[in-house]
Order: C-alpha cells, then sequence, then structure tokens
C-alpha cells in the first residue's frame, strides 16, 4: 500500500526538473487527516504527503492523547500511537504510493514508539535527530535521548515494508527555528546524517531552514553540499530547504513574499524539496485550503525560476564552509562514533546553541543580526569559532530587543507587503 | 523589591525529576551570556516563576516573559519547556512566589493550563498566589471568549490568549513590583 521510496520520488522530481514541495500538516482526526493528504496529493505542484504529530504524542504523554481523542478534543497534530496501525493504515488506504510517498514529522526526543508505531502503519519516512530534537524540544537528557533515538534507528533501518528504503531527514539544519547563525545548523545537519548513517540508514536527507539573509542562504547550502560530496559519499542523500522557521509575517503579503523567497533559494541552490509556510503561519495552525494554496505558490515560484547552470564552485571559501568545516571536524574528533560525538560535543559547549534554554547545553554562544541581515556570532563559547567573532554587535539583553530581533523578517516582509499594497492603490487610483 | 537586573538565576536546582530521563529544570536567559552574581540569594517569597505546561516545547516566550519581569525588578526562575504538573507544584512549593506565569503557544494551552492551575489551587501554600497565564492557548480559530471564562474560573487570576503584545501584562508586573518594594 504506502510501500512507497521517498527519497526515489523525490529522485524522479528532480530528474524531471520539478521541485518537490511538502507542506506541515497534522490534523487530530483520522478522517481530516486523509482529507489533508487527499488534497495534497491532488495540488497542482509536485508533492509528497506529511503527517504531522501531535504534542501530546511527541513528549510521550500517551495518557493525555488517549484522553483528547476520547473526549473530541483538538490536538494540534495526529496522534499516530493512539490511533494504531490499522486506522492509520485505513487512513493512509489508496492515497499513499510510490509517486505519493507520507513522512511523519514527530519532534520527539524518544521517538522509538513513534517509529515502530508508523512501521507497523506501513511508513518508512521520518525526520529528526538525538541534537536537533532534543535541545529545542524539552528538558530531556541528551544521553536519554541519544539511546532512544539509536533504538528507532534500528528500528526503522531494519523496516522495509514493500521492498521500500528507510529514510531519515535531519532536523539540525532548523534547531530553535531562529537568530542562529548557518554555520551552526549546516554543521549540525551534517552530523546528524553521518549519524544516521552509522546507524545502516542508507537514504537521509540533510535540512536547512532559510534564515534572514539571501546570499548567507546560498552560501550556507553550497556548504551544505559540500561537505555531504565529502563526508557522505556512499549515502543517498537530498537537501531539503525549509521556508523561514522563525517569527512569520502578519500579512498575507509578506508571508507570501517570504515563501516565494525560500522557493527561489531553493531552486538556486539546487535543493531537491521545499517545505512551505502559510499565511496562518503567525496565527493558528493553518487550514488544509492554506496549505494547498502555500504548495501550488511555491510549485508555481520555482517553476518560473531558471535550473541553475552548475555546481556553484568555490564553496570552500565562504565563511559558512569554514566555519561549519571547523565545527564537524571538531566534534568528529571527539569519539568514533558521531551519535556519542555530537552528545559530548554539545556537554562540552562544543556546539552551543543560541538562546537555548536545555540545561546541557552550554549558552555561552550568543548571535546577532548585522546591518546587512546576515547573522553573526557575537560570543563563541567553547566553539572552535574564535576568529568569527564580531565585537560590539550587541547591546544588554531587554525583552523589546529580544522582540526586535526576533521580528526582524515579520518586520521586513511585512512593510514591504504594505508598501506594495499602497503603490498598488495609488496606481489604481491614478488610472 | 531591590532591582535583579539580569542576574535572574537559572533554576538549576530546583531539585524535582519527574521521569528519569528529563531534566529537573532549565537554566535562565541571563546565563547566557552573563555569569551568575556571586552570592545572590533565592530567597523565598521573591522569586517570580516562569514557566510553560506539561506538553509545550516552545522558549522563546519564556525567555521573552523572564526579560520582561526581570525588567520590573524581580527576580525569575524561569522552569523551561514541557514542565509537568507536578514539577511545576514541587518548585513553586518551595520557592514561594510572588507571581507565577505559565505561557503555552502550542495549541495544547488551554488543556494543559487547566491541569496547572487545579494542581496548583490544590495546595493550601498556592491557594492565593497570583496565577496567569498567556500566550496561544488553543488550537481552533474560533470564538476564544468561553475558553477565557473556563480558565479565569478555574483559578487563574488573569488569562492573555493570543493578545498582540505583552503591554497590559507589563503594566500588571510593574505595579506588582511597586507593591512590594
Ligand atoms: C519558533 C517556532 C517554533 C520552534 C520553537 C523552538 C523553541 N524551543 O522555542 C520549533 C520549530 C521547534 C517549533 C515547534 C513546534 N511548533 Co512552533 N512556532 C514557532 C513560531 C514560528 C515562532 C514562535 C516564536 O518564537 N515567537 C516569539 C515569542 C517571543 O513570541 P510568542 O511565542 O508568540 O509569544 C508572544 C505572545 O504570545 C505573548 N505571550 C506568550 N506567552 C504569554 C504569557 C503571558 C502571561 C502573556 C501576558 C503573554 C504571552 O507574548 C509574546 C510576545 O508578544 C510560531 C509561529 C509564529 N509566531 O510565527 C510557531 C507556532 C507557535 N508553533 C506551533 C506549533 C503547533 C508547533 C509544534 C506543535 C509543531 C506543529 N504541530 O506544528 C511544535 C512544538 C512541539 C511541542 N512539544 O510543543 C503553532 C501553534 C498553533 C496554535 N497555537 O494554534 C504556531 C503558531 C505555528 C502555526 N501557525 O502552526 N515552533
Amino acid at each position: 500500500m504506502s510501500g512507497s521510496d521517498f527519497a526515489g520520488a523525490v529522485r524522479r522530481a528532480h530528474a524531471a526538473g520539478r521541485l518537490v514541495v511538502q507542506p506541515r500538516m497534522g490534523l487530530g482526526d483520522p478522517a481530516l487527516m486523509r482529507a489533508g493528504l487527499v488534497a495534497t496529493k491532488a495540488a497542482a505542484a509536485r508533492t509528497v504527503g506529511t503527517i504531522t504529530l501531535d504534542s501530546y504524542t511527541r513528549i510521550g504523554d500517551l495518557e493525555s492523547a488517549e484522553r483528547a481523542v476520547r473526549g473530541g478534543m483538538d490536538l494540534n497534530g495526529y496522534p499516530i500511537v493512539t490511533h494504531g496501525a490499522r486506522a492509520t493504515r485505513r487512513m493512509l488506504d489508496g492515497v499513499a504510493d510510490a509517486d505519493f510517498p507520507v513522512q511523519v514529522r514527530h519532534g520527539s526526543a524518544r521517538p522509538a514508539r513513534i517509529v515502530e508505531a508508523m512501521c507497523r502503519a506501513g511508513l518508512s519516512a521520518t525526520e529528526g535527530g538525538p541534537v536537533s530534537y532534543c535541545l529545542p524540544y524539552g528538558r530531556t537528557r541528551l544521553d536519554v535521548a541519544l539511546h532512544d533515538w539509536t533504538r528507532a534507528c534500528r528500528i526503522l533501518a531494519s523496516n522495509r515494508p514493500d521492498g521500500a528504503t528507510p529514510h531519515l531527514e535531519t532536523f539540525g539544519g532548523c534547531l530553535m527555528g531562529q537568530l542562529c547563525p548557518p554555520s551552526l545548523l549546516v554543521a549540525v545537519s551534517v552530523l546528524e546524517a553521518l549519524y544516521f548513517r552509522s546507524m545502516g540508514i542508507t537514504s537521509v536527507s540533510v535540512s536547512y531552514a532559510q534564515q534572514t539573509n539571501e546570499e548567507q542562504d546560498r552560501e550556507a547550502i553550497a556548504a551544505l553540499r559540500g561537505l555531504c560530496a565529502e563526508l557522505l559519499p556512499d549515502v543517498d542523500w537530498h537537501v531539503v530547504v525549509y521556508a523561514y522557521m522563525g517569527v512569520y509575517p502578519r500579512t498575507a503579503g509578506g508571508a507570501r513574499e517570504l515563501l516565494a523567497q525560500a522557493a527561489r533559494l531553493a531552486v538556486d541552490s539546487g535543493a531537491e524539496r521545499l517545505i512551505v509556510k502559510t499565511v496562518a503561519e503567525a496565527h493558528r495552525l493553518p487550514t488544509i485550503a492554506e496549505n494547498i494554496e502555500a504548495l501550488e505558490f511555491a510549485d508555481g515560484v520555482a517553476a518560473g525560476r531558471p535550473k541553475p547552470a552548475g555546481r556553484a564552485a568555490g564553496h570552500r571559501d565562504s565563511e559558512v564552509y569554514q566555519e561549519a568545516h571547523a565545527l564537524v571536524e571538531a566534534v568528529l574528533n571527539l569519539a568514533p562514533e558521531p551519535g556519542r560525538a555530537l552528545v559530548t560535543a554539545v556537554q562540552r559547549g562544543l556546539l552551543d546553541v543560541p538562546f537555548c534554554l536545555h540545561p546541557e547545553n552550554a549558552g555561552r554562544a550568543r548571535s546577532f543580526i548585522d546591518a546587512d541581515g546576515r547573522l553573526r556570532w557575537a560570543e563563541v563559547g567553547a566553539m572552535p569559532l574564535r576568529g568569527a567573532v564580531v565585537r560590539g554587535g550587541i547591546k544588554a539583553l531587554t525583552a523589546s530587543g529580544l522582540v526586535q530581533a526576533l521580528s526582524h523578517m515579520q518586520r521586513t516582509y511585512d512593510a514591504a507587503a504594505l508598501e506594495r499594497s499602497r503603490r498598488g492603490a495609488a496606481l489604481g487610483m491614478s488610472s | 523589591m531591590g532591582s535583579a537586573g539580569r542576574g535572574g538565576r537559572g533554576s538549576g536546582d530546583v531539585a524535582a525529576v519527574r521521569q528519569s530521563g528529563d531534566v529537573a529544570a532549565s537554566r535562565g536567559p541571563g546565563e547566557v551570556h552573563q555569569a551568575r552574581k556571586p552570592g545572590a540569594v533565592r530567597e523565598p517569597g521573591r522569586m517570580v516563576v516562569v514557566s510553560s505546561l506539561s506538553s509545550d516545547a516552545h522558549t522563546w516566550n519564556l525567555v521573552f516573559l523572564q526579560l520582561l519581569i526581570e525588567e520590573a525588578g524581580f527576580e525569575v526562575v524561569n522552569l523551561g519547556p514541557c514542565v509537568p504538573a507536578d514539577l511545576l507544584v514541587s518548585a513553586c512549593r518551595g520557592l514561594r512566589p510572588p507571581l507565577i506565569v505559565l505561557s503555552s503557544v502550542n495549541g495544547h494551552g488551554h488543556q494543559d493550563g487547566l491541569r496547572a492551575i487545579a494542581a496548583l489551587r490544590a495546595h493550601e501554600e498556592l491557594a492565593t498566589t497570583p496565577v496567569v497565564i498567556g500566550g496561544k492557548l488553543g488550537v481552533g480559530a474560533g470564538d476564544r471568549t468561553a475558553v477565557v471564562k473556563e480558565l479565569l474560573a478555574a483559578g487563574f487570576d488573569a488569562v492573555y490568549d493570543d493578545v498582540p503584545d505583552a503591554e497590559e501584562f507589563r503594566g500588571l508586573v510593574g505595579a506588582l513590583a511597586a507593591i512590594r518594594s
């Protein structure tokens, strides 16, 4: 039924010159979840499907998930463990297939039960990582997360419904969603892919979330591709771009333009897949219709964009590459197994995520957005990035200063959208 | 209330572990860039508690609220993301906070908030402590007044559901700080 090969479908689309677009979609009720997948499949775009899980299932609070399902309460995603394999297979029947594979997005630091449930339901693609699904997603200890992730990877690696190849995507390219300089995102994305490979996963995708400066984003994806080419020669990998994961524009015009920018970034950098955001992002969970609109809009932008002529040369000279390379090298030197190396690196502050409250994150690194909109390091703590520090970039942190930094993209894109509609109105009046 | 500034200590020493795999408490943003103030003593009755609810992993909201409350002159214990009701209760019973600020934006705040307030109010020493909740408390786009009423009836002193900014709340914290100084 759903014995679909996730990476295979993406590869075929790429060969045909199409960017694969994918929603962030999760509905608590199986009938609604099915309707969302059916609509995604039918959209006028090259799509794959998503099942995003609810927060109770993510943290392993199955009792609350159960109570919500029984009480008919709204959930912020699909409770895959609670609904069980039979209901999920029925939900997917006739929808998931070789050309429309479905991925589970779960945000869980302890994913073994979730991976078990999805495998029993015939699904074989998911995402995450022992660091990227731990530090931003709660208070689970890193060694506990690594242990559970290792179990989950073993379950996934041995699961081949209808011969499908298990697929894992890193969330390392996103982390906290905002205010993290790209080199750290690229490094964690690559390191988690190396961890997946060490667990016997042979088909991976590496993520990168759009940040605050177009040129820096291009450098970051070129660096990501370069590092993967060097370090993952024996693995089937592709790049997935996430439309901006931080505080989103409030206006529909601003939200669409930021998504358009993400689609252009994906095409120009040779990425194979894009995960979209909708006009509802700043406000509430999107409806199915809003998701379809975003998918078709992003597909239209991507289709109208000329494909890049060749691989960007000279990616090794960029600041992002050099910093990411230094981080990856320092981490891999800590231990022979990438998983252990990753966890030790966080515990020693060799990877230090700005503004992350997880108690095992060193919390000494600081970032800021410079006058060009580039994300930069103000402090690097114990990370091997001493030369990257820009002095004098930040003032004392205040509540309004934090909101100012967090809403940089929202402000920029909302202002431009309002200006466009003002000019449009003026033009309309004069003609 | 003395000016605590950004000494806002993390709560690494609030000892209450629920599940073996979880870390008891998180640090505050103050520690992100500033060392702890040497000799800062945590007196019961003076530290405001900021906390997420059981299922919510978002933390930017918590960092924002901690800074805002510190700017009013309080010290803050930030319990961090995904705080189960029993951890919230044990931290608050020890600290006797002048104010408890709960925040949730993942859409489960309504359900998780009802459980948290029931657990807090079940303890005599927390029966009259001011407790407020805010963020994006529900999933649906529909009428939210019923949710706000239900949370108020359950024992919250104020509910800030999907407010455009936190200015009204800033006023409340400022007034509370003035009374106590
Ligand atoms: C960054 C982000 C993330 C990051 C969070 C990293 C981290 N550890 O913090 C990541 C990518 C990991 C993430 C994950 C998820 N997210 Co999220 N996330 C966001 C995003 C883009 C920005 C949030 C942010 O940083 N805001 C900045 C802070 C400072 O502002 P704020 O949180 O909005 O709070 C303000 C007010 O609400 C208010 N406030 C908040 N609390 C309180 C309390 C009081 C007392 C007062 C007075 C005021 C107040 O003051 C703040 C300043 O104005 C928002 C959408 C958006 N806004 O653009 C979605 C959003 C909050 N996420 C959402 C969801 C659902 C999730 C997930 C469950 C995944 C999913 N199913 O889609 C998971 C969380 C898993 C879990 N266990 O909870 C939804 C919530 C929907 C809803 N409520 O109906 C949103 C709105 C996106 C959407 N449209 O779907 N997310």
